[in-house]
């Protein structure tokens, strides 16, 4: 495990350190002059692009070596404390390779799309600020060699995700919002660093280099210990990947821009988790109950998550319930042992759900444009407002409609091949634990709604009747190429991507899965027979298409009238509109107590009383009583001071003499 | 010798000195109890100075003069206070109460 010394890689800290620079001058630049918005395109772009050129060279470099161990490099030692010795280093393996591409490339599409998003923006500088920051937290996620230097990019991701949601934080929602995302993720993050304390308790060192291969032999396989560190590690990623039950941040994190909800919401940030214990497979290996823990949860957020998109109308609202849908897929895919399908899903996701939200934002920037030239104070995201927008935007329908046939899982886009190898896993895991073929079937549910609810979304934003408005119809325009531009490279992506691990059960070489090998093993899932497998593949596709067909069938979107109109829902539909309710009961169990826990007790009893009132006051009320008492004694008689004075004297002398 | 009997009588005497002080009121009365007490502590010296040396008669000459100091110091205050007060009383001599 010795770090091999390439001179060339000791460059890797080029990558993350293009985008701090670039978050350093946009900074600046947004405190100096916030109008320069040609500069800070310029570098806020500049610094992603060449970020993405470093990480492309360094992932060739790897490619020609393709190591079985990480290439570590050793910067500098951070923390030297008694035992605890913690450098900063960067590793670049297989698959922090896959995920610096994903995030500068993608990234960068993001960046091209914002310029022309967030162009108006008064705040154009310090939303490029934050950005960058995110890309360079982001990427040292990826590329740290230890748990440490991965959890301050943990925590970095989490503050731009904040400062990002909180965009616009003059609006009190929004700001709540941030909060909101701020706060649950602490609850995570608390579970990452138990996580970590346990594991150099019981191995002594937090390199990835040592505890992986240490932790065969310091832990027994399915021990109380390991799956306690798993288990923690795991609910670390249920706060940063939004699953079940610290999912409730990600819908209202939609009140940022869109194009944060698609780099970070979508594409990167919430994909840490599952890079985490895709990271960790050495850990998770040893740890049946974590694992099957791991894929439960997945499977279970993968098909609730389904169901309120079914009832969502908020545009944004439906794809980030999408989102934790789907990285429910992928969590499945990591629990099952499938890290190479689970990775490949997230590869995938990143590029059809950033497609789909920068499309999304195309939507809402042309509805905003449209309302705005005619003062109307309709909500721009509310797809009961939309409607036949293909005919005013068809380069976005267009694209947005390859996004939605790649989630669906129709074939050949990218999202059918990567969807149905980690049902593929599930179901071939379900032979030795038969608990798998409910989380299969899960899956297998979650693929029906998720089909029929971007059917729904693309249907009721893009056909049938416009209901924007008679005098803004005509204000309704395409975006402009700057914003576009991004889009098709995305499509494209979405449309090729699938070619990246292509199964042999379809004649394909597995590329993907061969590639990341040196770190996540080989697949020891078992291979179930050509004919299983077809009909897998075949359920999978049946089942998508029986979604999509339905909602084809079932949705009329004539019949929608646009939001102010519209009546109340009633039934289960209102049920799945309310999101189970879930907020609601979070609300009374967690917030209301400790608000109340906080304002009875804490504060009126033990800041008011004990704190102010015994403490303080107290300490007051006894020098005043000892001071009274003193006084007392000062009769200003002499007579009484010369009766004390001989007593003291006697004393004194009785003492001395006996 | 004359050891015994010097002694009891200087501890009477300045017992006497004590009680005065701590029993009385007036101001003057006190002072001459005060008076008592030196003149008893130079009995007390004397009587010692038999037995162990002339250092006991030295030590009296001191005490003589300090408290001839002190009843010209003490005397003008006492004075000073009844110009002010029109009493000697120590009872009513309390502007020192907390």
């Amino acid at each position: 495990m010795a770090p091999l010394p390439l001179p060339p890689l000791t460059l890797l800290w080029v990558v993350p350190a293009l985008p701090l620079a670039g978050s350093l001058v946009n900074g600046a630049l947004a405190l100096v002059a916030p109008g320069a918005k040609r500069a800070v395109s310029l570098v806020g772009v500049g610094v992603l692009v060449l970020a993405f050129a470093a990480a492309a060279l360094a992932v060739l470099e790897l490619a020609q070596l393709h190591p079985a161990a990480p290439l570590v490099v050793h910067y500098w030692d951070w923390l030297p404390v008694g035992e605890l010795q913690v450098a900063f280093a960067l590793q670049l393996d297989q698959l922090s390779a896959v995920m610096i591409l994903v995030v500068t490339g993608v990234g960068a599409l993001i960046h091209v799309f914002s310029v022309g998003y967030m162009h108006d923006d008064p705040g154009y500088a310090r939303y490029f600020a934050y950005l960058n920051l995110f890309v360079f937290f982001m990427l040292t996620l990826v590329l740290g060699a230890s748990f440490p230097v991965m959890f301050v990019g943990w925590e970095g991701v989490g503050l731009c995700s904040y400062l990002l949601i909180g965009f616009w934080f003059t609006e009190q929602i929004n700001a709540d919002a941030g909060k909101k995302a701020f706060i649950v993720n602490r609850i995570g993050d608390f579970g990452f660093l138990v996580a970590m304390m346990l594991m150099f308790w019981h191995i002594g060192s937090l390199d990835f280099a040592t505890v992986f291969p240490k932790a065969a032999t310091a832990f027994a396989a399915g021990g109380p210990v390991i799956t306690a560190i798993t288990l923690f590690l795991f609910l670390g990623c249920t706060g940063k990947s939004a699953q079940i039950p610290l999912y409730i941040w990600l819908p209202d994190a939609m009140q940022g821009p869109t194009p944060v909800s698609a780099l970070i919401h979508a594409a990167t940030m919430v994909t840490a988790g599952v890079y985490l214990v895709a990271r960790c497979g050495a850990l998770f290996a040893l740890a049946p109950v974590a694992s099957a823990t791991v894929a439960g949860v997945g499977a279970l957020t993968a098909l609730f998550a389904a169901t309120i998109a079914l009832k969502q109308w908020d545009i944004k609202r439906v794809l980030a319930y999408s989102t934790v849908s789907q990285l429910g897929y992928m969590f499945l895919g990591v629990g099952t042992g499938a890290y190479a399908a689970g990775i490949f899903h997230l590869t995938t996701h990143a590029f059809f759900k950033a497609l789909l939200f920068l499309g999304s934002g195309s939507v809402i920037h042309a509805m905003h444009r449209a309302y705005h030239a005619t003062h109307a104070h309709e909500d721009a995201q509310d797809m009961r407002n939309m409607g036949g927008l293909a005919r005013s935007m068809p380069w976005t329908a267009a694209l947005m409609w390859i996004a939605t046939l790649a989630i669906a899982g129709i074939p050949p886009l990218a999202g059918f091949f990567s969807k149905d190898e980690i049902l593929g896993a599930a179901f071939a895991r379900g032979a030795a634990q038969p608990a798998w073929y409910v989380f299969w079937g899960m899956g297998l549910g979650a693929a029906l709604l998720t089909a029929f609810y971007m059917t729904r979304l693309m249907l009721y934003t893009f056909h049938g009747p416009n209901r924007t408005g008679d005098r803004e119809r005509e204000q309704l325009h395409e975006a402009p190429p700057l914003m576009t531009g991004p889009l098709v490279v995305l499509g494209v992506l979405t449309l090729l991507g699938g070619a990246l691990n292509i199964p042999p059960l379809l004649g394909g070489g597995a590329r993907l899965e061969h590639w990341l090998a040196p770190v996540t093993g080989v697949a020891p899932a078992a291979e179930a027979s050509p004919t299983i497998e077809w009909a897998l593949v075949g359920s999978a596709v049946l089942v998508a298409a029986l979604g999509m067909v339905g909602a084809l069938r079932l949705l009329k979107p004539e019949t929608l009238v646009p939001a102010r109109l519209a009546p109340a829902e009633r039934g289960l539909g209102r049920l799945l509109w309310k999101k189970w309710y879930v907020d609601e009961l979070y609300d009374a169990i967690v917030v209301r107590p400790v608000l109340w826990l906080s304002r009875e007790v804490l504060w009126k009893f033990v800041d008011a009383r004990v704190v102010d009132g015994l403490l303080v006051n107290g300490t007051a009320a006894v020098s005043r009583a000892v001071g009274w008492v003193g006084s007392r004694l000062q009769t200003g008689e002499v007579g009484v001071y010369v009766v004390l004075f001989v007593v003291g004297v006697i004393a004194v002398v009785g003492a001395v003499v006996r | 010798m004359l050891l015994q009997p010097a002694l009891t009588v200087s501890g009477i005497l300045f017992a006497l000195g004590v009680l005065g002080v701590l029993l009385r009121r007036n101001a003057i009365v006190i002072f001459m109890c005060v008076e008592l007490m030196l003149n008893a502590a130079n009995l007390a010296f004397v009587a010692f100075a038999q037995q162990l040396g002339v250092a006991g008669q030295i030590f009296v000459f001191f005490v003589m003069a300090v408290a001839a100091a002190e009843a010209a110091v003490g005397l003008a205050i006492i004075l000073a206070v009844y110009r002010h007060r029109r009493t000697v009383d120590l009872q009513n001599i309390n502007l020192l109460k907390g």
